[in-house]
């Protein structure tokens, strides 16, 4: 029987199909439409590196020009995965050097990419465009250098908070002078001074540079001088933003800024000095982006500020903002869609901040777009958390990071369970979440019950019993991450709901109840799943099932057992059984 | 010609009698890696607390630990953070996960910096770090105000890690953490095997290759010199350690000179 369209008919159909999940319902149709869907798919998300191998990623797709793959998990974020975990990237780097010698795009998140990893990108890609590093580490400025003299048609090399062995600011200088394509260049995490005419020379020769994040060591003085050569960027980091107070170097700042017409994102801005703020006044107006959350200003200056961005749709600050400047947000920035507030002094009990609940409060009663919030506070409500439910139904991402673990409701000192609760009601399409305080396993039946759209949640010291778990991996539908720190559950929900997990990309317990003894059963039912067991104490041949294990990771995968586990990890299903 | 045994119980019982902590916090400790004393009693705030030590703890934890077995007390000594027994995080975790494991809530945990809490990723802790130093330069940087992640590596071992200092309080507390984090490497030298036939006990493998103090903890300070970690006070040396490094005994012969050399001109003279 022949197909309704010619084949050429059906690719055409399928490029304007470009999201992930809809190309991979289309080749789920039929054979016939996964066979054209698989030699037409010009971009893989791999969210799991684990979850897959190379050799199948290329097998099913041989004309791949654009590859995103993610590694550790995201509690490695605040160090809770320990180094020699893996998510390697050689691996990948060396078979697509093989299968696709035109691939354009790498984007990476948490992997270990080593300087060897860089150069045989820098040299097996004829066409190699863009290079998105994002919480990557392993690598030094060497494998920098590579890639800066060896990719021809480079647009975009993003090191966003890599950890880079810093050797010298000399990579810079390795882009030679027929390189011009560049559009975008993050080197923010980097610490080391680059030659600042090198810089100045590849600014001035990339005229379709749109983002420039420069670190710290470029010199606020020196700022005016780039921009002079950039004025069509839309996106800027500064570098530290402190100098001497000198009204003729900042008028020239103001200057270079008022010329930068498309600038619409602001980052940077390590060692504020107020002085030179003002420069910034002339794009605030147009700003859609600002990020001040490494910015040590007070209140009143950060305030002047964000009151004079009426577009902005996305602010990361500190809790130097203080409820008073979220509450001037609140009426100046209708058109907020994102809010990070980050707190200056985690570790100590007590803040000098005047940053609270009501705060977050404000900000949800003037904006009206808010979808996505991180807030960090030392002291919340379940009428505030109800109430900021009720203002904003539309809120897709709510994170709230109460800093002291188990803080009840500050008012009442009961749990947070009717608070979380109600946001987890009224918004319905709620994606993310992580939870704070002090927090029972009713507050899980909540969200068992009602986030039906959670994918991601994320729990630190809460929950009773099973049962809180039970609640979550039976109710929610949408699940593909959970992760959970120093909550007691245990093995009870984790061996009533197995099957859930293979419908999931992962689960991530550590410090809780869960025996070796249920890993090794979750592992024996469920053969699809990878169920390792990271214990760093050793022996774990010789503990007897009922022992707890620290940190459990476990995610479906059609790549069977990994191979390149440190000592400290164990995948269940290999687990020698002793009679015990 | 007094022996390092009799040389450390001077030096004790110095300690023992002096009330001032801030003179002990000076004096130079004159016990070498390798020797040790199976019980120390230590003054803090003025009663005598007594630190037993594994008798299996040799060399490792000795070289670090000469002496400095008290900790620090925080948050202006409304807790005190005092932790007199040995592998005490070890202790108490183990406390809170059986408490869990019988469906009991654990007591709130004396006030300590839990790992990975709360969720800011090592880049801003680092960066504020640095800020809050240019900030505050007149004022010592509060415990815990930030976070000291340095890497930590062992000759032999494939890959590095990292510990933020800031969460232990005294040469203890480093000693077991790191006791734990590099025993896998070391089970992987000797093999499993032939540690668990040598004795049947639990002892961690490091412990076993330590008897023969084979290796030693040193660190590098911000001027780029390599010492043995236990010779200053606790702060002085997080305040200056920017990375460890675990080496071999053998190649460690030259620093032990350099590093008391370098302690005399910066504090109090020795008593010898």
């Amino acid at each position: 029987m022949a197909l309704s369209f010619p084949e050429e008919v059906l690719e055409h159909v399928f490029s304007f199909i470009t999201s992930h999940t809809d190309r991979n319902t289309v080749s789920l149709v039929c054979k016939s439409w996964y066979e054209i869907e698989r030699w037409c798919r010009r971009r893989v998300f791999i969210g799991n590196c684990y979850a897959v191998s190379p050799g199948i990623m290329i097998r099913r797709f041989p004309e791949v020009r654009c590859v995103e793959l993610k590694g550790k998990p995201h509690f490695a974020d605040f160090n809770l995965v320990p180094d020699g975990w893996g998510g390697y990237f050689y691996p990948w780097v060396c078979e697509m050097s093989r299968a696709y010698p035109w691939l354009e795009e790498i984007r990476l998140k948490r992997m270990v990419v080593s300087d060897e990893g860089l150069e045989l990108v820098s040299k097996a890609f004829k066409n190699f465009k863009v290079l998105v590093l994002s919480s990557c580490e392993g690598f030094s400025t060497d494998g920098l250098a590579a890639i800066a003299a060896n990719c021809r048609n480079l647009r975009e090399l993003d090191l966003r908070e890599s950890e880079v062995e810093d050797l010298s600011g000399h990579w810079l200088s390795h882009f030679p002078d027929s390189c011009t394509s560049l559009q975008s260049l993050n080197m923010s995490c980097l610490s080391s001074e680059v030659s600042f005419s090198a810089l100045q020379r590849l600014i001035a020769r990339s005229p379709n540079l749109k983002t420039l994040r420069l670190n710290r060591a470029v010199p606020l003085e020196k700022l005016s001088t780039l921009l002079h050569r950039a004025p069509q960027l839309v996106e800027l980091g500064t570098g530290a933003y402190s100098a001497e107070a000198r009204p003729d170097v900042c008028s020239n700042l103001a200057e270079a800024f008022s010329r930068c017409k498309e600038l619409k994102g602001l980052s940077g801005f390590w060692d504020v000095v107020p002085f030179y703020l003002p420069a910034i006044y002339s794009v605030c107006s147009r700003l859609t982006s600002l990020n001040l959350s490494y910015a040590t200003i007070q209140s009143p200056d950060v305030t002047k500020i964000v009151t004079q961005c009426p577009n902005l749709q996305s602010l990361s600050v500190l809790d130097y903002i203080e409820d008073t400047g979220l509450n001037a947000l609140s009426l100046s920035c209708k058109d907020l869609r994102e809010l990070r507030v980050f707190p200056s002094d985690p570790f100590v009990a007590d803040a000098n901040v005047s940053l609270t609940e009501q705060g977050l409060v404000a900000v949800s009663e003037g904006c009206y777009k808010l979808q996505s919030v991180l807030y960090f506070c030392r002291q919340m409500s379940n009428s505030a958390l109800t109430t900021i439910a009720k203002n904003r139904p539309n809120l897709n991402c709510f994170r709230l990071c109460i800093l002291e673990p188990r803080a009840p409701d500050y008012l009442t000192l009961e749990p947070l369970d009717n608070g979380f609760g109600a946001i987890v009601e009224n918004c319905k399409q709620l994606q993310r979440l992580s939870l704070s305080g002090l927090l029972t396993d009713r507050v899980f039946e909540y969200i068992g019950k009602r986030a039906k759209k959670l994918e991601m949640l994320s729990i630190a010291f809460a929950g009773d019993s099973d049962l809180g778990l039970h609640h979550v991996l039976s109710g929610c539908d949408s699940l593909r991450k959970l992760e959970i720190r120093d909550c007691p559950f245990g093995d009870k929900a984790l061996l009533a709901n197995v099957s859930k997990l293979e419908t999931m990309r992962s689960l991530w317990m550590s410090s809780c109840s869960v025996s070796l003894g249920a890993c090794k059963r979750l592992s024996q039912k469920m053969p699809r799943l990878n169920v390792e067991v990271i214990d760093e104490q050793g022996d774990l041949d010789s503990r007897p099932d009922s022992s707890p294990v620290e940190k459990l990771y476990v995610y479906r995968t059609v790549a069977g057992p990994r191979l390149d586990m440190p000592s400290f990890i164990r995948n269940m299903a290999q687990n020698p059984t002793y009679m015990r | 010609m007094i022996t390092n045994m009799e040389k450390q119980a001077q030096a004790y019982e110095i300690m023992a009698n002096n009330k001032d902590l801030n003179l002990k916090a000076t004096e130079l400790r004159l016990g070498l890696p390798g020797s040790e004393s199976p019980e120390r009693e230590v003054v803090v705030h003025g009663s005598a607390i007594k630190i037993l030590v594994a008798g299996a703890k040799r060399g490792f934890s000795d070289a670090i630990n000469g002496g400095y077995g008290v900790g620090l007390v925080k948050n202006g000594g409304q807790e005190t953070d005092v932790l007199v027994t040995p592998k005490p995080a070890l202790l108490e975790k183990k406390t809170q996960v059986s408490d869990k494991l019988n469906g009991q809530s654990s007591s709130p945990a004396p006030k300590q910096q839990v790992v990975g809490w709360p969720p800011i990723r090592s880049f801003r802790k680092n960066t504020m770090a640095v800020s809050h130093t240019k900030n505050e330069e007149k004022d010592d940087p509060k415990i815990g105000s930030g976070c000291l992640y340095v890497k930590v590596s062992m000759d032999g071992a494939p890959y590095l890690r990292k510990v933020d200092l800031e969460i232990y309080s005294c040469y203890l507390d480093l000693s077991s953490a790191l006791e734990k984090m590099f025993s896998c490497f070391t089970i992987g030298q000797y093999g499993s095997h032939e540690v668990r036939t040598r004795d049947g006990l639990s002892e961690t493998r490091l412990m076993d290759l330590l008897h023969g103090s084979e290796y030693v903890l040193t660190y590098e300070d911000k001027d780029g010199d390599w010492m043995l970690v236990g010779d200053v006070p606790w702060d002085m040396f997080i305040a200056s350690c920017k990375r460890l490094r675990i080496m071999k005994s053998s190649d460690a012969i030259g620093l032990a000179p350099r590093a008391r050399e370098k302690s005399r001109n910066c504090t109090e003279p020795n008593n010898e």
